[in-house]
């Protein structure tokens, strides 16, 4: 490690690496090994998988316009449900939160120059593209898979087999990706922190990535195994999940949710480590309880490896069990409302400044105790029995998904997109998309409790006429949402291209990724960075009146 | 930052890539990492092997018997050979190439006799992947260990191979080795589990 500290370009010159010093458009479709690059990919992949999944998303929000089954045909209309649940999980929220903020974050708050495992991570990435690819093409081999994101048996054994197989491919695929990319982020941030950076002065999107990395590490393969006997189902012969040849369906729904659980903190840990950098920067506050936010990260990892079964209280489910799980899920709250109370401390008393990245910061906290809450009624195994399988779980769920992942993704672009680019987004088209992002999300899901509680099934095409003015709400708010991304993708667009020059610290944050150039240079610095204060010394010292070069900021012109 | 991916040919240029090297060598870290999330694989197969051999009332039914000497051969093989590549390593940690090599051949060929084995048991079985739960249970979790120690020999093979070329290993540099041992190690105590719940379990009906 004294090498860290020394100058890498003498040793450039010599005939090293044959690096350019800047990466050309063309090398982002290349199998670069760069983390910045392969954090850009993953981002732009993902956006891109986010509009295919909207729009299967807005179809089916057309379809359930009206009662009747008149706009898409019901096959079609699954491969829909199917389809947009596995790419909005699989293909948008995992590889934008923990591949895209993870790569391009991870090093550069540490002070490495890259990820410890360069060709793995790129390796890791293209996996993706190709399963987006299999999706695809499972739809033109026989119309998509049509199960659901679930993919219970035996519904996911009796129907639509080519593109069921193509479907589990494709997840295996993802689901390898996964992996590889947590043993990255895993020993990266074990093994390569700057030497002057201990564990407790390491910004708390790392731990929060520590987290994430460890419970896809342990569930991930456990989900390939389900999709594995699946597979053999359906193309081999075997009868692990029919019931008719003494296999179990029961046995595929402890497996898949002993991922599937997990999978929801996945998508939501590296969204609580987003929140607790953009806070604090964007309140010019210390961040309260750093080390009651960085072991809540450790303990809802810990506590969800073992709550899966309060998605199975109607599948025949013992009463201990159930009892059991109803007990562990509850639990699950409590390092939850650490971290929310920890973050409404911090903003309590701070000098707030509503930049886009803050609204959407402050607006996934409303959004998520709302979901966190529904949750907590759906932990409870009485409640849950009501409403199993009702459009209460699809609010529920779509409050913590598109309330908090989603809110958490865009809070994050709209913090990083200066130093990612070099570029600032625009912050009048920002605000725009955050009040179109508010609204349309209140209206879209937060009647689907009231239909689910009245007893609307979930998943179907067709429903009761007595639930249609409400599904006319949603659908409204669906079409708000689907117009709330066009501002967006127009200002990343554009800014991308013409936006203002962001310059390397336009926040006047203290973490380490702002200490370098804005897009970083390859190999992240001249000289790796030593640590002169925590990363959330805010208001404390001059950080607050002046910026690095003594100029006056924007924080301190606010 | 290559260096770390590359060290074969990092190596090969000696003092050069010393200097260019940043951070240690954190691939036996990875590989530890990595099969610590695959052995949750093998985990949810034997969970779903245990489900059905507690929820049947004759496990293995009739007809599906399993094979017992042979197995108790194979195993006695394989758990032998993580004995004998460990002195492979060892041989190379004192810079004795010649005993690396001596000792990574014997594993190599331990392992192809424990997958002849296997493949002369599935042959004379009697039944197949098909036949009912019991064996759709056995051939996925053998097939699948069988599959892990086809990659652990090729990884044996590949270290062998590269072990011709002149200073590639020595006891300074000996990643390639330490991680097939390691990965042997891991395809070794994933046998004893499977043996132990597929065969052994048998004993007690």
């Amino acid at each position: 490690m004294a090498q860290a500290e020394v100058s890498i370009k003498p040793t450039e010159a010599q005939g090293g690496h044959g690096h350019p010093d800047k990466w050309k458009w063309y090398d982002y479709f290349t199998f670069n090994v760069d983390h910045k690059v392969i954090g850009i990919q993953y981002l732009v992949t993902s956006f891109l998988f986010y509009l295919v999944g909207g729009f299967m998303a807005v179809l089916m929000r057309t379809e359930l316009a009206t009662p009747d089954s008149d706009f898409l045909s019901p096959e079609l209309y699954n491969a829909f449900l199917t389809n947009h649940g596995t790419i909005m999980i699989f293909l948008w929220i995992v590889p934008a939160a923990i591949g895209g903020f993870g790569n391009f974050l991870i090093p550069l708050m540490i002070g490495a120059r890259d990820m410890a495992f360069p060709k793995l991570n790129a390796l890791a990435f293209w996996l993706n593209p190709p399963a987006g690819a299999v999706l695809a093409a499972s739809f033109f081999l026989g119309g998509g898979a049509q199960s659901g994101w679930t993919s219970y048996p035996p519904l996911s054994e009796i129907t639509a087999n080519l593109p069921q197989t193509l479907w589990c491919v494709a997840l295996i695929m993802v689901g390898t990706s996964s992996i590889l990319g947590s043993v990255n982020f895993l020993v990266t941030i074990w093994k390569m922190r700057v030497p002057s950076m201990a564990w407790d002065q390491m910004p708390l999107f790392c731990w929060a990535m520590v987290a994430t990395s460890i419970l896809a590490l342990f569930a991930t393969p456990v989900l390939a195994a389900a999709l594995i006997l699946l597979t053999f189902d359906i193309n081999f012969g075997t009868s692990f999940f029919k019931p008719d040849a003494g296999g179990n369906v029961v046995v595929y729904q402890h497996l898949f949710w002993f991922y599937s659980h997990p999978a929801v903190y996945l998508m939501i840990l590296p969204i609580f480590g987003i929140m607790s950098e953009v806070i604090p920067v964007h309140a010019r506050k210390p961040i309260f309880g750093y080390k009651a936010i960085a072991y809540s990260s450790l303990t809802i990892c810990l506590v969800g490896l073992f709550v899966w079964v309060h998605h199975m209280f109607t599948s025949g489910t013992a009463p201990w069990m159930r009892i059991f799980f109803t007990i562990s899920t509850l639990i699950v709250a409590v390092p939850t409302g650490v971290k929310i109370f920890s973050w409404v401390a911090t903003l309590w008393g701070g000098k707030i400044r509503y930049t886009t990245a803050m609204l959407f910061a402050v607006g996934l906290l409303s959004m998520f105790v709302f979901g966190g809450l529904s949750g907590v009624t759906l932990g409870a195994a009485p409640f849950d029995i009501h409403v199993h399988d009702t459009y209460y779980v699809v609010g529920h769920f779509h409050y913590v998904l598109f309330g908090g992942s989603v809110f958490g993704i865009y809070s994050g672009v709209y913090h990083w997109f200066p130093k990612i680019t070099g570029r600032m987004l625009n912050e009048g088209l920002g605000k725009v998309h955050f009040v179109l992002t508010f609204i349309g999300t209140i209206l879209t899901f937060t009647p689907m409790h009231n239909l689910g509680m009245q007893g609307m099934p979930r998943r179907v095409a067709m429903y009761d006429p007595q639930f249609a003015h409400l599904n006319q709400l949603v659908t409204v708010g669906a079409y708000i949402l689907a117009v709330s991304v066009i501002p967006f993708y127009i200002n990343v667009i554009w800014s991308w291209m013409a936006g203002a020059k962001a310059g390397p610290n336009p926040w006047n944050a203290l973490t380490m990724e702002w200490t370098t150039d804005s897009p970083p240079i390859i190999e992240n610095w001249e000289v790796l960075p030593v640590l002169t204060h925590g990363p959330y010394e805010y208001g404390m010292d001059k950080a607050d009146q002046v910026g690095p070069a003594g100029e006056p900021t924007e924080a301190t012109r606010v | 930052m290559q260096g770390s991916i590359d060290s074969n040919a990092a190596v090969a240029n000696g003092h050069e890539v010393a200097a260019h090297e940043e951070h240690q060598d954190l691939r036996v870290l990875g590989l530890i990492t990595f099969l610590a999330s695959e052995f949750l694989m093998f985990a949810g197969f034997f969970a779903v092997f245990l489900v059905f051999r507690g929820s049947h009332v004759q496990w293995p039914p009739e007809e599906t018997e399993v094979e017992l000497l042979l197995p108790a051969v194979n195993t006695l093989i394989l758990v032998s050979s993580s004995w004998v590549i460990n002195l492979g390593t060892k041989a190379i940690k004192k810079n004795d190439l010649a005993g690396m090599r001596k000792w990574f051949g014997i594993t190599a060929a331990m392992g192809a006799v424990f997958l002849a084995g296997q493949v002369y048991e599935y042959m004379n079985l009697g039944y197949g992947l098909k036949t009912n739960l019991f064996s759709n249970c056995f051939y996925l979790t053998t097939g699948f260990h069988g599959a892990h120690v086809f990659i652990g020999l090729l990884l044996i093979l590949g270290v062998l191979w590269r072990s011709r070329r002149a200073n590639h290993y020595s006891d300074i540099t000996h990643t390639g080795p330490e991680m097939a041992e390691i990965y042997w190690h891991f395809v070794d105590v994933v046998w004893i589990v499977l043996f132990t719940l597929i065969y052994l379990l048998t004993l007690l009906n």
